[in-house]
């Protein structure tokens, strides 16, 4: 049983790659530590459960990465998808300290291997966790544990009290009531709001209901909440959110990597009038992934269907759920309640406005469309060849923004712009601050132990002082 | 569709696994299925007898239960090949066997050392059975040299046939030409891949088995179990050689190759299955398929009680109780070879042979690339 009436250098709130991270390195600066997550044991974790890579600058190769990634290199990648929507100072000084994280992890036990099949395009810039995102947790619990960080699962945090930027203690759920546990410092590391669809509500209107969420139900956002109404400033657009097509099929909650597709580019995508709503062919991987959940967010009843023919059938990564075959497009639209004239007729102006050309999907090919609007910009040819394919999909939402500004020392900052006595933040709660809007693959990871890293060191060494 | 429940299931799961290849680095099954994109029933037979059953794929897995995608894949797996086992066994009327397998290899067990001892007694009298025997063939006084290499010889050599038949039967039913197992490169690969327990291993950190702690500990025992058994069986194949070629018969003194090749695997024999009972007990049962916990205890048991009795006659060879140790070990050895095609004996073979056409495939997947 961990004592609850003792007062820990380090409250950790969070269960996740950041928060671990922060615990270990707190542990290994002489903090007592002590991190409640809210989930219980299977589920600990919340999104890192989900992730699989981290990208971090490199300066060569090295056995599970094939070539050098800059530090230069990773910031233009950074500013470019995030429209320059980020903390310049802060991001680059978080890719300075990626470098070192790529050995730091392996020594709390995580293992690398080199890109999975599929995602090949990443070879170069990301590591892959050997076993996935819960093989890594399970290697930082573990070795947390054999630090001495106590650890407490389905540990509700229901309020803080904080009193003028200063964290005195968190109220914690027990049976009917809660106990306060007090710490000389606090790292909130509990990330977004994603899975609290009231929220969501809040900026999305009734078009949040129908969300799918792609990680536990436990990312409800409380102590981001909590912590912006105790005059922490915040950070983040809270309308942006990573989200991507997934299955329609899938479950609500968790449905993790396996639902999403990737089938966009070998078709055409409709919306539930039968009509397309944007060019399937615009980009290359990953940003042809990652735009799809906001675009079908904003299609009527957020559903949209992906639509091929057979001769695409086995040109991507097998799925979880299969497509719903049909023998002609007429039949197709009826299988899911179409418009079968519609369909038709989409489908037969996509062919007729298809021009020659060699396919490749791995580049930005000369296969397009010439006088159709939306255009496809690549990768166009005609569905002509039954039987017919389609994959129903809506918006996946992975993680949100909206967070709590941060400075260099992962210390958080109030309002009025003063940083806070002991309070600090890692990972998806104060993301925003450097990926104001975008995505690019496996930097959640980064964010969450870099700064994770960081916030254990300094909440450490502000304990002791 | 499938033929049987536990195949259904395995095809959903690796319907999941492909779609997700995060255990991709952990062991030979996920590269394995890669290689496809829809399971046959053979496809699916050939996948759970490459899995060793580390269970880190379990532990690693965000869907593994209480998640409603509920996937298992070390148990499933573990179902499936046990069925596999029956499906395969030659004469197939002995399938049964492998259905209440522990109560099946005890009876025969039983059976075997209770026909050795009334043999022992009904063609020697009392003061040969109980005499004090030494020096070479003091063994054979008890029972001819002869009948002893004819009755074992007859029994590892049906064991050979049905385990051949066996294989015979699984080859083909993953869909492979017969010839095609003569494939040497493949074969010393699959030799090095097994030798080694290569994929008992999480894909480096060792096996789970009660928590999520990885370790050592089974591939240890497992080691012990398997050299064990090799050097017992490389001492009476000394022995055989002595026997025929040299004229030097048994009783060996202690020093001697048999003895010492003996006493080492022995030891081995000891360790090695008393440790796999013990990580058996501990395991996590959501890893194991409950229903066959006696095939793998009466297997693991009779290999303790090979090296228990063979080591008794050793240090008791030269007293009264030699003639009644004799006997039981003899039972427990016979028992144990006519019953290797019908027990757990048998996962080593099929393991083999799904590592020699995982070898055969990543051959020819390697080919495909750079052609």
């Amino acid at each position: 049983m961990v004592d609850l009436t003792r007062k820990f250098d380090v409250l950790v709130i969070g269960g996740g790659n950041a928060a671990l991270c922060a615990a270990i390195s707190a542990r290994r600066a002489g903090a007592s530590v002590l991190v409640l997550e809210g989930a219980p044991k299977f589920y600990r974790g919340g999104n890192t459960r989900h992730t699989r890579n981290m990208r971090c600058a490199h300066d060569a190769a090295t056995d599970i990465l094939t070539g050098p990634y800059s530090e230069q290199e990773f910031w233009e990648d950074l500013k470019r998808v995030t429209g320059g929507q980020t903390d310049e100072e802060l991001a680059r000084y978080m890719i300075a300290e990626s470098k070192d994280i790529l050995g730091w992890i392996v020594e709390q036990g995580v293992r690398w291997q080199p890109s999975l099949g599929g995602t090949l395009s990443l070879g170069r810039t990301n590591s892959f966790f050997l076993g996935g995102g819960r093989a890594m947790l399970n290697a930082l619990y573990l070795t947390a544990e054999q630090l001495g960080v106590e650890i407490l699962y389905d540990a509700e945090v229901l309020d803080l009290q904080i009193a003028d930027g200063m964290f005195l203690s968190a109220g914690l759920k027990q049976g009917g009531g809660q106990v306060n546990v007090s710490a000389s410092t606090l790292i909130a590391a509990a990330g977004g709001f994603e899975a609290n669809i009231e929220w969501l509500r809040e900026y999305w209107g009734e078009a949040a209901d129908n969300f799918l969420i792609r990680g536990t139900p436990y990312n409800r956002g409380a102590i981001l909440k909590m912590l912006l109404a105790n005059g922490v400033q915040e950070v983040g657009d809270p309308t942006q959110c990573h989200a991507v097509a997934i299955d329609a099929r899938a479950p609500k909650f968790d449905g993790g990597i396996i639902t999403r597709h990737d089938s966009v580019v070998f078709g055409i995508v409709v919306n539930k009038n039968a009509a397309r709503f944007y060019d399937e062919g615009e980009d290359i991987w990953p940003k042809r992934y990652a735009i799809w959940g906001r675009l079908v967010a904003a299609q009527p009843d957020q559903i949209a269907y992906i639509i091929f023919d057979a001769s695409s059938r086995n040109s991507f990564m097998p799925t979880l759920f299969p497509p719903i075959e049909a023998g002609s497009i007429a039949e197709l639209a009826g299988k899911f309640e179409l418009d079968a004239g519609a369909l038709e007729k989409t489908v037969t102006d996509f062919n007729a406005a298809v021009k020659p050309g060699t396919f490749d999907h791995t580049i930005l090919d000369d296969c397009r469309t010439e006088g159709l609007m939306p255009p496809k910009s690549h990768w166009a040819r005609r569905i002509e060849t039954p039987p017919y394919y389609a994959y129903p999909v809506r918006p996946g939402i992975t993680f949100t923004y909206l967070g709590t500004r941060v400075n260099r020392q992962a210390r958080m900052l109030m309002k009025d712009g003063k940083p806070a006595a002991n309070m600090f933040a890692a990972g998806e709660i104060m993301a925003g601050n450097v990926l104001g809007k975008g995505y690019a693959a496996g930097i959640g990871m980064t964010i969450g132990s870099v700064f994770g890293r960081i916030a254990g060191r300094e909440a450490a060494q502000n304990a002791r002082n | 569709m499938h033929g049987t429940k536990i195949l259904e299931e395995a095809d959903r799961l690796m319907t999941v696994c492909n779609s997700c290849r995060y255990c991709e680095g952990l062991c030979a099954v996920f590269p394995a299925m890669e290689m496809r994109r829809a399971f046959s029933d053979g496809d699916l037979n050939y996948l759970a007898n490459l899995c060793h059953g580390c269970g880190a794929c379990y532990t690693d897995c965000q869907f593994s239960p209480p998640h409603e995608f509920n996937v298992n894949v070390p148990r499933t797996f573990a179902i499936a090949r046990a069925e596999s086992y029956a499906a395969y066994a030659w004469p197939r009327a002995f399938s049964g066997v492998f259905a209440r397998n522990g109560l099946a290899i005890s009876i025969i067990a039983a059976l075997s050392v209770a026909a050795f001892i009334f043999g022992f007694a009904a063609f020697n009298d009392r003061l040969v059975l109980f005499g004090i025997h030494s020096g070479p063939g003091a063994f054979y006084t008890l029972m001819p040299h002869n009948a002893m290499a004819a009755l074992f010889g007859a029994a590892l050599l049906y064991a050979i046939v049905a385990l051949v038949m066996g294989v015979r039967a699984f080859w083909r039913d993953i869909g492979e030409p017969v010839g095609m197992l003569a494939d040497p490169g493949s074969l010393w690969q699959a030799m090095k891949d097994a030798g080694g327990l290569r994929y008992l291993d999480g894909g480096g950190v060792g096996c789970v088995n009660e928590d999520e702690r990885p370790s050592d500990r089974r591939k240890i025992y497992h080691h012990l179990t398997f050299y064990g058994f090799l050097l017992c069986f490389a001492a009476t194949s000394v022995a055989t050689l002595y026997h025929y070629l040299l004229a030097r018969e048994a009783p060996y003194p202690w020093w001697d190759l048999p003895v010492l090749l003996g006493t080492l695997g022995g030891v081995g024999l000891l360790i090695g299955p008393a440790g796999l009972l013990k990580e058996r007990w501990k395991r996590d049962p959501e890893l194991v398929d409950e229903k066959r916990t006696g095939m793998d205890v009466a297997f693991i048991l009779m290999l303790f009680l090979t090296s228990l009795t063979g080591m008794g006659v050793l240090l008791w060879r030269d007293t009264p109780a030699m003639g009644p140790l004799l006997a039981v070990h003899l039972g427990v050895v016979f028992s144990l070879f006519i019953t290797m095609p019908y027990g757990k004996f048998v996962h080593g073979i099929y393991r083999y042979a799904a590592l020699v056409r995982y070898a055969m495939e990543r051959r020819q997947m390697g080919r495909g690339a750079t052609e």
